[in-house]
């Protein structure tokens, strides 16, 4: 890489450009052009040369004027005042016979990021939009849009507007598209380009004239349109049948899209269309280029959140390719988790057991935890393969297994005794924190089924002083407690060297007042501690046995073949399960884990709005900060109260009561006053500021003022979440 | 719309870059780079096999896909239809295999002015123009640097057609539509067309040897280096039948489930004769796309019969016989291969058998003995499966065959025709 002595390098080319042989032979100068675009490319700044490519411009070989015009439109913007100089060249060009250089030299010009440059193109843009070659027709109607973009504050050029609109009949079809596109920028602060009756059906029309690109991207300015008739509608949808099974994905996905929006109010058709695209749809899935197939496979999951049975049938086109990459096997295995019914689950297990011992252990766990969500369904025949995994010995299977075990355990109480006994036949224990923390929950809740139970227990408090994670210890004291309650003879002293380790010796506050309520707690008696510790010893709810609601098909329609299903953050909640292994405190684990159970306990229903607000997993305040930074507010409001004027903590602890956590709030009567506070509801963070005294809104200083963002976006829960917040702030005022 | 595209090379090297829509006040040329390396540096941080095909960095969004070793980048801060960039960018690559003759980081370096003057024709502000060979064939001037002698235009030419002829052969207006390139086609003498049928086949064979999956997912791809395009018309087995309720009633007929055609195949004739009639554009281009799960005609190509065993203690015993069922073709055949290799790989646990040549019918196997310390009964439950990739020339697993390939008869001067059959192992899996 000539990164060191590039100067060198510069003057040297600088001599050989102006070399009077070298400009002679055409060939060697050409070279030295080439070499120059090699250097700009690979990020060495040749910009000094600017005054030998200009002249290196005046020249009848197409492809020497092609290097040359990169070069400039790259380093205009630094060199404005030289640019000038080759403007006259370009405009020359801009009258030439030849469309092609007529084209070339008006889009290069256009391309030029100056400020100033307007007035120079101005002229030869409007009179390329009446060129008769259609080449310089497309280039200068995208040359508007640059023009535009050049000074974005100014006014709409009205005259312009007008003649794209009219081009918008152009014979030749990419000059159409590129007016939609021209029109889109220019128009963007009024809401883009104006799709009405005529010019929508004009579209429509010329769709078979168009190639791909074209279509999809008509397809999608179409979204817009509203048929004034359901005739009108259903003309518009069997004129673009066609192409719901185009060879292109994109058009194919495309036209989807379009007639789920359009037909919204016909439920009937949009199952027809989403039948007519799972072909196109599943071809992609087996695409061979593996993006094409992650994207297919990110769009199958969508569509299977409406229409769970679309693919059941074709449940074997997602098992795993073995040289398939990790990323793509993850959705698979999502998918099949998705597709089991009674006459397949037989082979989907056979083929999810087969991944359990790949040798990538992320995927082996990705697929005991697949297994694991078939057994809230299937138990019987989950568990027999779960347990014949644990004969393997492996470190990663066994902690896997039992995290599952743990989970199948709390959502299938029917499960728990086949359960017990494997874990009791199962004579080694999980080495890394997650198995562990699993293990000692089992043990805890159902210590009086497993009679090794508080052997195995006592090897961990044995064994306390090497153990790094506080959050095992943590599990460690609330499962002795438990255990102590069923089993008080065998569990008394080793709980009381426990408690004794954590309240003298650990080192950890958390553990240590974890040791100190649990030590508190059984001061005041057995029953006091019965009534606190032991909760439910199953999922209350049901919510996952009745298995996953079907949702209506808005709910996903508008993301659709957009990035939202690729970057995975519209993802449905239960992969957070899956990925238990590297998430410290899932959603699912947080529900098990015996403090949250006691809010639950002494919150009863006095909260219950629409919606219902969870703490779910801590934020940092890094998270908090970034994801505030990011994030638009959704919704500003004014409480109509100032703050509260009780002790902080109280605020506190009266948010919490209601399930909304307080990340941080400026101390004592400070002016003005800020605090930031989040909450979960189904599926969605609520991320929100508190704010009283802004100096900008000197009106309601008096008054408290919230602002709300979320992601995903939700506004009934946004609504609920505000309603919540009025009331406990009232509240406590 | 796109706001910048570019190519990296693995080691992540720019090997092109082009911006779009980066307003000037907000950045400059520099600080726009900049954003290659913050893509590169996600890349690379990403674990093993785990990357996300979309990645975010703050309000811009990269896409890539990985072809021919390297990295095809389009970033976007508005948010398109993944399918379309994804689709845009495997078509770039190819029509950069098409130009450059070959996809590596070689050509594109040596190339890298021939791609600028593509990408300039293909995307303009951020909007795809067109992506046709026969459209772009007219604009594209640089002439590919070819290490191989295998070039779509013919490297001898180079000073004969300077600018000037170029000039008086254009006529004004019709630029998008005349060829210009089509002298230089006629004298590179190389009048070839390639009509390959591939077949990726992806087939799960259960422990017990019964079949538990096999789909196969075809195309009919053409290769056409004819300097104009005349109409050519393909025909395909006349027993031909499509869908599941179609099936004849003599066993012999070939099926596929579903298939999807170009958009400029004609198919007037495909319902009653079989016959595909296409005009195919210079460079690469599917004419046709079928699928077909389950039932296939055939068996499947490869039979394996394993056993483990456990020998002393720290030893497992692997003993393959592998068959292929496909029919002998030729009557020398080489029982044991002894160009076969084997070899332990730690890093992926796994074995690697190379097979340089199998004829059909035969048979081989292959004994390994491997040490694992610390083995107990369970493990052997852990070995497997069996992986093969292969490919089969002259065979395709639908029986899906081309019966003729004609040119219209307008064409002048000698023109090559080839068919080719090949099957891919997409995934062929042997559970033990």
């Amino acid at each position: 890489m000539p990164y060191f002595g590039s100067e060198e390098m510069v003057k040297e080319l600088k001599r050989a450009l102006s070399n009077p042989n070298v400009q002679a032979d055409r060939l060697r100068y050409k070279n030295y052009i080439t070499k120059v675009i090699r250097y700009m490319t690979q990020g060495l700044d040749v910009s000094a040369l600017f005054m030998d490519m200009v002249k290196a411009s005046a020249t009848v070989d197409i492809a020497q004027k092609k290097l040359v015009y990169l070069y400039m439109c790259t380093y205009a913007s630094d060199k404005p005042d030289l640019a000038l100089l080759a403007i006259n060249t370009l405009r020359k060009d801009c009258a030439d016979p030849n469309p092609m250089v007529r084209g070339l030299a008006l889009r290069n010009m256009c391309n030029f990021r100056m400020p100033g440059m307007t007035e120079y193109i101005e002229q030869p843009i409007v009179a390329g939009l009446r060129d008769k070659a259609s080449y310089v027709r497309r280039v200068a109607v995208l040359g508007c849009a640059k023009m535009h973009s050049l000074q974005p504050n100014t006014d709409i050029d009205g005259t312009i507007v007008n003649e794209l609109y009219a081009l918008l009949r152009d014979p030749d079809p990419v000059v159409v598209v590129n007016c939609l596109r021209a029109l889109e920028e220019i128009l963007k602060d009024e809401g883009g380009v104006v799709i009405n009756k005529p010019i929508a059906h004009h579209l429509l029309n010329r769709m078979k004239d168009l190639d791909s690109w074209a279509q999809s991207e008509v397809l999608t300015f179409l979204l817009r349109y509203r048929p004034r008739s359901d005739d009108e509608l259903f003309d518009i949808l069997s004129l673009l049948d066609s192409f719901l099974q185009s060879a292109h994905a994109h058009v194919a996905v495309a036209t989807l899209r379009l007639f789920l929006q359009l037909a919204s109010a016909h439920p009937a058709v949009q199952a027809d269309a989403l039948l007519c695209t799972s072909a196109p749809l599943l071809a992609t899935c087996g695409a061979a280029s593996r993006e094409l197939r992650f994207a297919g496979l990110c769009h199958v999951q969508q569509v299977m959140r409406s229409q769970p049975g679309l693919f059941g049938t074709h449940y074997k086109r997602f098992f795993c390719g073995y040289s398939e990459p990790t990323y793509i096997k993850f959705r698979k295995m999502e998918i099949l988790v998705e597709l089991v019914n009674d006459e397949n689950v037989a082979l989907v297990l056979e083929e999810l057991r087969s991944y359990c011992t790949d040798v990538s252990p992320e995927l082996a766990q990705a697929a005991i935890a697949a297994i694991g969500r078939i057994a809230q369904t299937y138990s019987e025949k989950c568990l027999d393969i779960l347990t014949g995994l644990l004969a393997l010995k492996q470190d990663h299977i066994t902690s896997a297994v039992i995290q599952m075990f743990r989970d199948l355990v709390w959502f299938c109480p029917q499960s728990t005794a086949a359960v017990c006994q494997t874990v009791e036949a199962c004579v080694d224990s999980p080495q890394d924190s997650e198995g562990k923390q699993a293990l000692l929950w089992l043990l805890g809740e159902h210590g009086d089924q497993i009679s090794s139970a508080p052997y195995v227990m006592e090897g961990y408090i044995d064994g306390l002083k090497t153990e790094l994670s506080s959050a095992v210890k943590m599990e460690l004291l609330t499962a002795s407690v438990k255990m102590f309650l069923c089993r008080p003879a065998e569990t008394q002293d080793m709980l009381g060297r426990l408690l004794h380790y954590c309240i003298e010796e650990e080192s950890d506050v958390c553990v240590r007042d974890r040791a100190l309520l649990c030590y508190r707690l059984l001061q005041r008696g057995v029953e006091e501690t019965r009534k606190v510790v032991t909760g439910p010893k199953s999922d209350p709810s049901m919510s996952v046995l009745t298995g996953r609601q079907e949702e209506p098909i808005s709910q996903w329609a508008s993301t659709f073949n957009t990035l939202g299903p690729l970057s995975g953050c519209d993802l449905c909640p239960q992969t957070a399960v899956i990925s238990a292994a590297d998430q410290p405190s899932s959603s699912a684990e947080k529900e098990l884990l015996p403090e949250s159970t006691d809010v639950t306990l002494s919150s009863p229903d006095d909260t219950e709005e629409e919606i219902s607000l969870s703490l779910g997993p801590p934020l940092s305040h890094e998270t908090f900060e970034k994801m505030w930074l990011d994030l638009e507010i959704l919704q500003r409001q004014t409480m109509g109260f100032p703050r509260p004027r009780t002790a902080l903590d109280t605020l506190q602890a009266a948010l919490q009561l209601v399930k909304i956590q307080t990340l941080a709030f400026t101390p004592g009567a400070t002016v003005p006053w800020k605090a930031y506070i989040y909450t979960r509801s189904t599926g969605t963070l609520i991320l929100a500021e508190l704010l009283q005294g802004d100096q900008h809104a000197p009106g309601i200083d008096e008054s408290l003022v919230v602002s709300v963002k979320q992601q995903p976006v939700n506004q009934h829960a946004i609504r609920g979440f505000v309603s919540i917040l009025k009331g406990v702030l009232g509240d406590v005022w | 719309m796109i706001s910048q595209i570019f190519i990296l090379s693995s080691k992540g090297d720019h090997l092109i870059y082009k911006d779009y829509h980066i307003i000037m006040k907000h950045f400059r040329g520099e600080a726009s780079k900049d954003s290659i390396n913050v893509f590169y540096e996600m890349v690379t941080a990403l674990s093993g096999d785990q990357t996300p095909v979309v990645m975010s960095h703050k309000d811009l969004h990269f896409i890539h896909v990985r072809q021919g070793g390297l990295y095809w980048v389009a970033s976007t801060k508005t948010n398109p239809s993944p399918f379309t960039i994804i689709e845009f960018l495997n078509r770039l690559a190819a029509l950069t295999k098409d130009y450059c003759g070959s996809l590596s980081e070689k050509s594109v370096r040596m190339n890298f002015a021939l791609i600028y003057e593509l990408l300039d024709e293909m995307v303009d502000f951020g909007y795809i123009q067109t992506t046709s060979t026969d459209i772009l064939k007219n604009f594209i001037q640089t002439e590919a640097v070819s290490s191989k002698p295998f070039s779509l235009f013919d490297l001898s030419n180079v000073g004969l057609f300077g600018a000037e002829t170029q000039q008086s052969k254009v006529a004004p207006s019709v630029a998008a539509s005349r060829p210009i390139m089509s002298s230089r086609g006629e004298q590179s003498g190389k009048n070839e067309i390639f009509v390959d049928v591939i077949e990726r086949l992806s087939v799960v064979i259960g422990s017990k040897g019964v079949l538990m999956k096999s789909d196969i997912q075809g195309e009919i791809r053409i290769k056409c280096f004819l300097p104009t395009s005349s109409e050519m018309r393909i025909g395909l087995n006349e027993e031909l039948s499509i869908g599941k309720s179609q099936q004849k009633g003599y066993s012999s007929a070939v099926r596929v489930d579903e298939c999807r055609f170009h958009q400029a195949v004609k198919l007037d004739e495909f319902d009653t004769f079989r016959i595909l009639k296409v005009c195919p554009s210079q460079g690469e281009q599917t004419v046709m796309q079928y699928q077909l799960c389950d039932e296939l005609p055939c068996a499947p190509p490869f039979q394996l019969f394993p056993s483990v065993q456990k020998d002393y203690v720290n030893r497992v015993l692997i003993f393959l016989k592998l068959r292929c069922d496909l029919p002998p073709k030729s009557m020398s055949q080489e029982l044991s291969s002894p160009d076969q290799t084997a070899e332990l790989q730690p890093k992926n646990k796994a074995l690697l058998w190379e097979i340089p040549r199998f004829p059909g019918g035969a048979q081989l196997s292959a004994l390994f003995k491997v040490d694992v310390p610390g083995l107990s009964s369970a493990s052997l439950l852990e070995v497997g499966p069996v992986s093969m990739s292969f490919e089969l020339a002259k065979q395709t697993c639908s029986g899906l065959q081309i019966r003729f390939l004609r040119l219209a008869p307008t064409q002048t001067g000698l023109s090559q025709r080839w068919v080719r059959y090949v099957t891919h192992s997409d995934s062929y899996t042997i559970r033990i």
